[in-house]
């Protein structure tokens, strides 16, 4: 196994690419950082000049609306140059190659890249070919990983539930194509936290999943039972069409939230989603605006967390 | 041309044997004793001589796919790596569904006159799975077999219609088991790895279904099947059961399949990205194991050309395939070495057993028989590096390896072909 190309010689961040493998203490530093950075977030004077001069290039091989804006807002709030490509309609349709609009962009001089893309490990083939000054952040590759939501949703956590030594914590829905899950299933286990469970039919659930440290429940009201975090996946609307599951109304009526289904939980769970929600779908209205709901405080969390993983990655 | 290789270790797995001693050719086949004075003398002391290797599968990517490889270097690493005789699947643009394109590709090959060319015919028209080709036509052309390569044959009615066919003219058919519904988007064996990885998975049943499925056809038409590429612990059982029972079947595991697993793909290394996919370390070891036992006939390189290109992508956009023709003998070597086996044994799983399935009568060093024969060094190493390898394609996952077995001379019909110091 080679080194975990992400950390530099020093086992610093030098690219964030998966929270696989990454260090208790990296994780816990980068939540520190995102503490002292809300402050921040909600000032008058909303700046800080820790990455001025720096050219941030959001690099989204895949329509996002949420994710790319939080990373601008992140990048602006750090007083960097923020470059948005939405390449997936320029030269990716025109032949160029995924390493090759990167080298371009390289000769532009930049010096962070935020990248998205539909295939897994493409953050990885990039980070082996920047320049020694550049930095990678992933923000979601294929059903691989997504780092920063991870790790926003590790804070989130903290900040509802302080310690994560004793907690249960319910990953809902759409494991299988959710790289959402898999990053926070890797944050929750080196972090400590004794119980992650994954609910979902099996259709949903990856071959061997109970390996990533997770206990696997197919019923709702068995794997909510007790736990102080329910966290809803997104569930895609094209899943429907092939042989995964039969309809929208069959798994909101097994895996939807419900209030009368979060009343399994702990009597102080919070209920998060990674967004966009499908009201309907894996989750009802009551829960997403009721008072377990810590869906918004999430996004706001968000930026404060990007702008850790940003500073970082770009001072190491 | 007459040449003597003295004082070599002579190893001819088909026979047993193993001693020191010469190897007399004259008129391109072996001999007794060479009459009068020998035009080369090739001074084997410490090096082995024996049969050229024969590969039963390599892409020479001609026609079609000439940025990729073309026949003259792939030709070229053949002969580097020891390789006298090959057989290519018909996997080329257009597909060698057409005694035309046979007759071609055989005198092109001829032309370089390196490694001996078996050209594998399509088994159906485009390898579309859909119409059968004109198998005794191309058999004529010289087509020693026939095969989809890696493209599906999803209809079982065409596969059975296939295989009676063949055997109507007692052609053998080479196959590889692999569903096509189950092995559909993915690219990496679905197991623990691919789960972490976010990697489309082809799960092991993809394999012993659709083998389930082959032998059960097997059974019913009494054709000549030869299983391409096992790559599962299920499958190697399964023919194992099936050898037993009788069934005219062989089989053959790609060389990368003996020692990597799904945990090589590390981060995302495109290079490990194979057809089939790598499956776990049980999986690896069975077919280790089923090799040495014999369930598994022989090893081929599964050698296919790609350019980095197409390999600098993330991994489920990157074009499966390895380079191998000049890792066969190497890797062979270290498998035999892992399972403790005797030489002869190992290099009859390149010589002697991929003869026999492919029917031809080199693979020995028997009085008459072609004279393609292999010297090389088993002590040697190098390492594996773009520079090192002949072939067009840079493409291995053993990149940066030192690998033990240097070919010294290669021969072929009694003509020295390949030479290095």
């Amino acid at each position: 196994m080679q080194n975990d190309p992400q950390l530099n010689a020093n086992g610093e961040l030098r690219h964030l690419l998966s929270i696989e493998g990454l260090p208790r203490e990296v994780l816990m530093s980068i939540l520190d950082t995102a503490a002292s950075f809300v402050g921040v977030t909600e000032r008058e004077v909303k700046k800080v000049p820790l990455l001025r001069g720096k050219s941030v290039f959001n690099l989204f091989f895949e329509p996002s609306t949420r994710t790319r804006t939080t990373f601008e807002i992140a990048a602006k709030r750090l007083s960097a140059d923020v470059i948005n490509l939405n390449v997936a309609a320029s030269s990716q349709t025109k032949g160029e190659s995924l390493l090759d609009t990167v080298s371009n962009l390289s000769a532009m001089q930049a010096d962070l890249f935020v990248v998205r893309h539909g295939s897994s490990g493409a953050p990885f083939l990039i980070a082996q070919h920047v320049k020694p000054h550049e930095h990678v952040i992933n923000a979601g590759d294929g059903r691989h990983a997504h780092p920063t939501q991870g790790l926003l949703d590790l804070y989130t956590i903290r900040h509802y539930k302080q310690d994560f030594s004793r907690l249960r914590v319910a990953i809902v829905g759409d494991v299988l194509h959710s790289r959402v899950a898999r990053s926070l299933i890797h944050g929750l286990t080196t972090l400590g936290t004794p119980e992650v469970r994954v609910i979902g039919p099996q259709t949903l659930l990856p071959t061997g999943v109970e390996a990533l440290g997770v206990k696997v429940f197919n019923k709702m009201q068995d794997g909510l039972r007790d736990v102080d975090v329910v966290v809803m996946l997104r569930l895609q609307s094209e899943r429907m069409r092939g042989a995964l599951l039969p309809s929208a109304q069959e798994f909101f009526k097994h895996y939807g939230l419900t209030a009368q289904k979060l009343a399994l939980a702990k009597p102080d769970a919070i209920v998060m989603h990674p967004g966009p929600m499908n009201r309907g779908v894996e989750i009802d209205s009551t829960v997403a605006d009721g008072p377990h709901s810590v869906i918004l405080p999430q996004v706001t969390f968000g930026i404060a967390v990007r702008m850790a993983v940003m500073s970082i990655v770009a001072g190491n | 041309m007459k040449v003597l290789i003295r004082n070599g270790r002579v190893i001819d797995p088909a026979s047993g044997r193993d001693a020191v001693g010469d190897v007399a050719i004259a008129d391109g086949r072996l001999c007794e004793a060479l009459p009068g004075k020998p035009d080369q003398v090739i001074e084997a002391a410490g090096l082995v001589v024996a049969p050229g290797l024969i590969d039963l599968a390599a892409r020479l990517r001609e026609p079609g796919y000439e940025y990729k490889a073309t026949l003259e270097s792939e030709m070229d690493a053949a002969v580097a790596g020891g390789v006298t005789s090959l057989a290519c699947p018909p996997d080329t643009d257009p597909p060698l569904d057409e005694p035309g394109l046979v007759d071609m590709l055989r005198r092109r090959a001829k032309v370089l006159s390196r490694a001996r060319v078996y050209p594998v015919g399509a088994l159906t028209v485009k390898l579309a799975g859909e119409r059968l080709t004109e198998m005794a036509e191309l058999a004529e052309a010289g087509c020693v077999a026939f095969s989809q390569a890696d493209e599906p044959l999803a209809d079982t009615q065409v596969m059975w219609r296939a295989l009676q066919y063949a055997a109507t003219f007692g052609l053998p058919v080479w196959l590889r088991a692999e569903d096509h519904w189950l092995a559909r988007g993915g690219v990496a064996h679905d197991g623990e790895l691919a789960t972490r990885l976010g990697l489309p998975g082809i799960p092991a049943f993809a394999e012993t279904i659709a083998l389930g499925a082959l032998l059960e056809l097997v059974r019913a038409t009494g054709t000549r099947v030869h299983l391409c590429r096992l790559s599962s612990a299920g499958a190697v059982d399964m023919v194992r059961k099936a050898k037993l029972e009788g069934l005219p079947v062989s089989c053959d595991v790609g060389i990368h399949h003996l020692h990597l697993s799904e945990l090589d793909l590390g981060y995302f290394d495109s290079h490990c990205r194979l057809v089939p996919p790598l499956r776990g370390q049980r999986d690896r070891d069975a077919l280790a194991a089923g090799l040495a036992d014999g369930t598994i006939d022989c090893v081929c390189s599964d050698h296919t050309p790609v350019d980095e290109d197409q390999k600098q992508m993330p991994f489920s956009e990157a074009e499966p395939g390895a380079t191998g023709l000049e890792l066969l003998l190497p890797l062979t070597l270290k498998w035999g070495a892992q399972q403790k086996l005797p030489l002869a044994g190992v290099l009859a799983r390149i010589t002697s057993e991929p003869a026999r399935i492919l029917g031809v009568h080199s693979g020995r060093l028997q009085l008459g028989a072609p004279a393609d024969v292999v010297v090389f060094d088993p002590e040697a190493t190098w390492r594996v590096s773009p520079e090192a390898l002949r072939s067009q394609g840079k493409n291995t996952p053993y990149l940066g390896y030192e690998l033990g077995g240097r070919v010294r001379y290669t021969l072929v019909a009694g003509n020295v072909v390949f030479e290095q110091a």
